[in-house]
């Protein structure tokens, strides 16, 4: 009745689906690989201790707190700066110009370029920029401010999103009833895409938290406490970097330390994750 | 041609329900659909008559979270059984929808690719079959000089008559075509029917539509559905000339009449 | 303040906010320029090329071995973590259970976010030593291509999986209506549809390889040499950048501002090559 020969014997999805299974379950294992060693050989030396008080002999004996202090204060510095900036960027740019005008279009190529440029060349313009012509030197400031341009692309592309899903309504709305600009960009818009700001900041502190190259010859290595944002200051991944690589016997600690530096991390990751699912859920 | 009429399949429902996740789509459909036949279903939007569609080769199953009860038999055969063949059963029942879907490639591999899929390999059967079938859905004149071209640029009414050959060319016994003129202009969807009303008795049609005057005009039954309680049911059956000149049921007559005036 | 007079400045600052980030991009150019511009002047283009290695304390300066490093290790682990990356997306898109899929999403943006310090650290600690069993010294290009393969894969996975997830529907229905097995659907269809997204991620995921610079200077064995197989140790463009600048000067420093323009040369590229993508996915 039928002059088709009968289905093509399904071997092929078969091969494609144990494949994909495959890859799938062999990048969950390694992945739980990397983080179990980590956790595994992390925990051990993991206390209170070791982040309350100060590394010794190199840090292979002792603690980290003047690293978690100058951590803080370099991430400070850069959110500081970029926070501000970016969410002013990310205003004008979704709600202040239209997306087709040209200076819109510019700045918006001119961020992708950014996102793209990779970390070591900031690392390089922040020693020429802030750390050489500006006269900063190996300082806080000088590894805070280049992480600053570092984490703007995400900030301001990640504040826009939010500021684009906000409904159109709530601004035909506010115009009806004769809000100026200010009130409706303050009181209207940026309340109601909070949740991305939040979002946007934890993912911009997740990149900076983790971020190595572009410190290394901007804030640099010293493992004092620092006394001022003038003073060198050794970040938590630069940390983890220099025990590994340069310190024999450093292991160990370089294991804990990049615990701690992971917990951070996913933490602030998934946070975002979180905060955005639940957002957008709420929405519909 | 002549050989398939006689064994067309016959398709019958008892007590089908459908859910989506726990709303009820529709409920407690019996509905008996004659081989060789346009059985046309029709009732206001909502109603469950393109969920009750989907059921009938199992299209349902794709869309998550969906629970069906009751049975569906082709000829003898349960298709809700899990024995079944799904992949004989949907090239033995075809489906178009509402809005023409043809593949993002040429009219020529639209129309290949499903062949090819299901084991015809040599060029000349399938340049052969293309053309058949394009002739049998009046596309060929229109378009055999660009059969390469993509079938994106055709007109709606164009893609529509593409899809329906799309789903012709695996010779299928059954069609079960959800709104298919719904979604083209006038003029179209005018030579779409015509189209379907010229398979009549060579295939078992099932048509949803919300066009009342076309149900008159090219089904050989319909069936009526409506929502009660909150869920689709099936409230009239029987042949076209008796559901459009002598309802029994007050919702049906009401219908028909409300759509008539 | 009057209201008119408040939504005034407003527009001034935030448009000055944004064409201040817009702008980040031309002093970064403008320092490597001019920091490079010594040793261009100096050296000559010739040298960087031409010279018997590099030696700059002896005055060679011969870029190509680290050149050659970066274009392998970036080469081997894209071309590994493309099909581990799409095979990733065929996973969590259309062939693991609704609950599999997210969790296996939400374990890639993980992994997406991990510092690449703890990449490198594992990669030093538990991979280099295996590779080492297999054949010294371990430290190799094949440990780099490994540790990229892993950064790597979940931007070409996430993006890939973005781009799959707009595949229209009724597509689905449509081959499903033909009784088109799953893969000749993916294959036929849903690969064609999609080709643009997923080869934006793929062009992502080359940019990030070539500039990552602290995992594969943990793992590469950091020697000047063109490596000769997978496991010679070898040294990229970034490793060198990072190793030497703490104590270069002079000329010394300049060649490596000259790296720093070619890693953006090669980021400039990917992204004209995204741009005309980007374009054909439009008219198509």
């Amino acid at each position: 009745m039928n002059n088709l020969s009968s289905p093509r014997s399904p071997s092929l999805e078969t091969i494609v689906t144990i494949l994909v299974w495959a890859i799938a379950i062999g990048v969950s294992l390694i992945f739980a690989w990397i983080v179990g060693d980590i956790a595994w050989r992390g925990i051990g030396e993991l206390s209170w201790q070791f982040l309350i008080n100060y590394p010794e002999n190199a840090g292979r004996e002792g603690r980290i707190a003047p690293i978690l202090v100058s951590t803080a204060l370099i991430l400070a510095v850069c959110m500081v700066v970029a926070f501000p900036l970016g969410i002013g960027t990310a205003l004008w740019l979704s709600e202040l110009t239209a997306s087709a005008s040209k200076l819109g279009r510019l700045v918006g190529r001119s961020l992708d370029i950014l996102a793209g440029v990779p970390s070591i060349v900031f690392g390089l313009f922040g020693n020429a920029f802030f750390a050489k012509t500006l006269g900063l030197g190996f300082s806080i400031l000088s590894g805070g401010l280049t992480l600053a341009c570092m984490v703007l692309p995400i900030l301001i592309r990640s504040t826009e999103a939010g500021l684009r899903s906000v409904p159109l309504d709530y601004r035909l709305a506010a115009a009806a009833l004769g809000y100026s600009r200010t009130t409706t960009l303050f009181q209207l818009l940026l309340p109601s895409s909070a949740p991305s700001l939040l979002a946007g900041f934890a993912l911009g502190l997740g990149r900076a938290i983790g971020e190595t190259a572009a410190l290394i010859f901007t804030s640099g290595y010293v493992d004092r406490m620092p006394r001022s944002l003038f003073d060198s200051g050794r970040s938590l991944s630069v940390h983890i970097y220099d025990l590994a690589t340069n310190v024999a016997g450093g292991d160990a600690k370089a294991y804990t330390s990049a615990l701690v530096l992971l917990m951070l991390v996913v933490f602030l990751d998934l946070g975002a994750i979180l905060i955005l699912r639940k957002w957008l859920q709420g929405e519909t | 041609m002549d050989s398939m009429q006689s064994n067309l399949p016959t398709i019958e429902t008892q007590n089908l329900s459908l859910f989506y996740d726990r709303t009820l789509a529709f409920t407690d459909v019996s509905l008996p659909i004659p081989a060789g036949c346009i059985t046309a279903l029709v009732g206001p939007s909502g109603c469950g008559k393109s969920s009750f569609l989907s059921c009938l080769n199992r299209l349902s199953d794709i869309v998550p979270k969906t629970r069906v009860t009751g049975q569906v038999y082709i000829d003898e055969t349960d298709i809700f059984d899990a024995a079944i063949d799904l992949i004989a059963l949907r090239r033995r029942v075809g489906t178009i929808f509402q809005k023409p879907t043809p593949f993002p490639f040429s009219i020529w591999k639209n129309l290949a690719f499903p062949l090819r899929e299901h084991g015809v390999k040599n060029r000349d059967r399938i340049d052969a079959a293309i053309e058949t079938t394009l002739k049998d859905v009046g596309l060929w004149q229109e378009v055999s000089d660009r059969l390469h071209r993509s079938a994106l640029s055709l007109s709606g009414g164009q893609q529509q008559r593409l899809c329906i050959a799309r789903a012709l060319v695996l010779q299928p016994q059954a069609l079960l075509l959800d709104e298919p003129c719904s979604a083209l202009d006038p003029i179209s969807s005018g030579v779409v029917e015509d189209l379907i009303a010229s398979l009549r008795g060579r295939y078992t049609i099932v048509i949803v539509t919300h066009n009342l005057a076309q149900a008159r005009r090219i089904a050989d039954f319909v069936a009526l559905f409506w929502v009660r309680d909150g869920a689709g049911r099936l409230v009239e059956y029987g042949r076209m000339q008796d559901i459009f000149e002598n309802p029994q049921d007050e919702l049906t007559k009401s219908y028909i009449n409300g759509i008539r005036g | 303040m009057s209201p008119f007079l408040r939504d005034t400045l407003l527009v001034v600052t935030l448009r000055s906010f944004a064409i201040l980030c817009g702008a980040i991009v031309l002093p970064i150019v403008g320092f490597l320029f001019l920091e490079a511009y010594p040793a261009i002047e100096k050296i000559g283009w010739v040298s960087f090329w031409r010279d018997r290695s590099w030696n700059p304390t002896e005055g060679a300066y011969n870029l190509m071995p680290m050149l050659w490093g970066s274009l392998f290790v970036t080469a081997g682990s894209v071309l590994v973590a493309i099909p581990l990356g799409i095979g990733s997306a065929l996973f969590s898109q259309y062939y693991a259970p609704p609950i599999l899929a997210r969790l296996y999403r939400r374990l890639l943006e993980i992994l997406a976010g991990i510092p690449s310090v703890i990449y490198g650290l594992w990669g030093l600690v538990v991979l280099v030593p295996l590779i080492w069993q297999i054949e010294p010294p371990g430290t190799s290009l094949l440990a780099g291509i490994v540790i990229l393969t892993l950064m790597i894969l979940p931007t070409i996975a996430l993006s890939a999986d973005a781009s799959f997830s707009k595949v229209p529907f009724a597509y689905w229905q449509a081959t499903t209506a033909l009784a088109v097995t799953r893969w000749s659907a993916i294959w036929h269809v849903a690969f064609p549809v999609a080709k643009s997204g997923i080869f934006a991620g793929i062009l992502l995921a080359i940019g990030r390889a070539i500039g990552e610079t602290i995992a594969v200077l943990m793992v590469c064995g950091n020697v000047v040499e063109v490596p000769n197989s997978l496991f010679d140790p070898m040294r990229t463009l970034t490793a060198n950048i990072a190793l030497e600048m703490a104590y270069a000067s002079e000329y010394h420093r300049s060649a490596l501002f000259v790296s720093g323009l070619l890693l953006m040369a090669a980021i400039a590229l990917l992204i004209f090559l995204a741009e005309i993508v980007n374009r054909r996915g439009i008219y198509e």
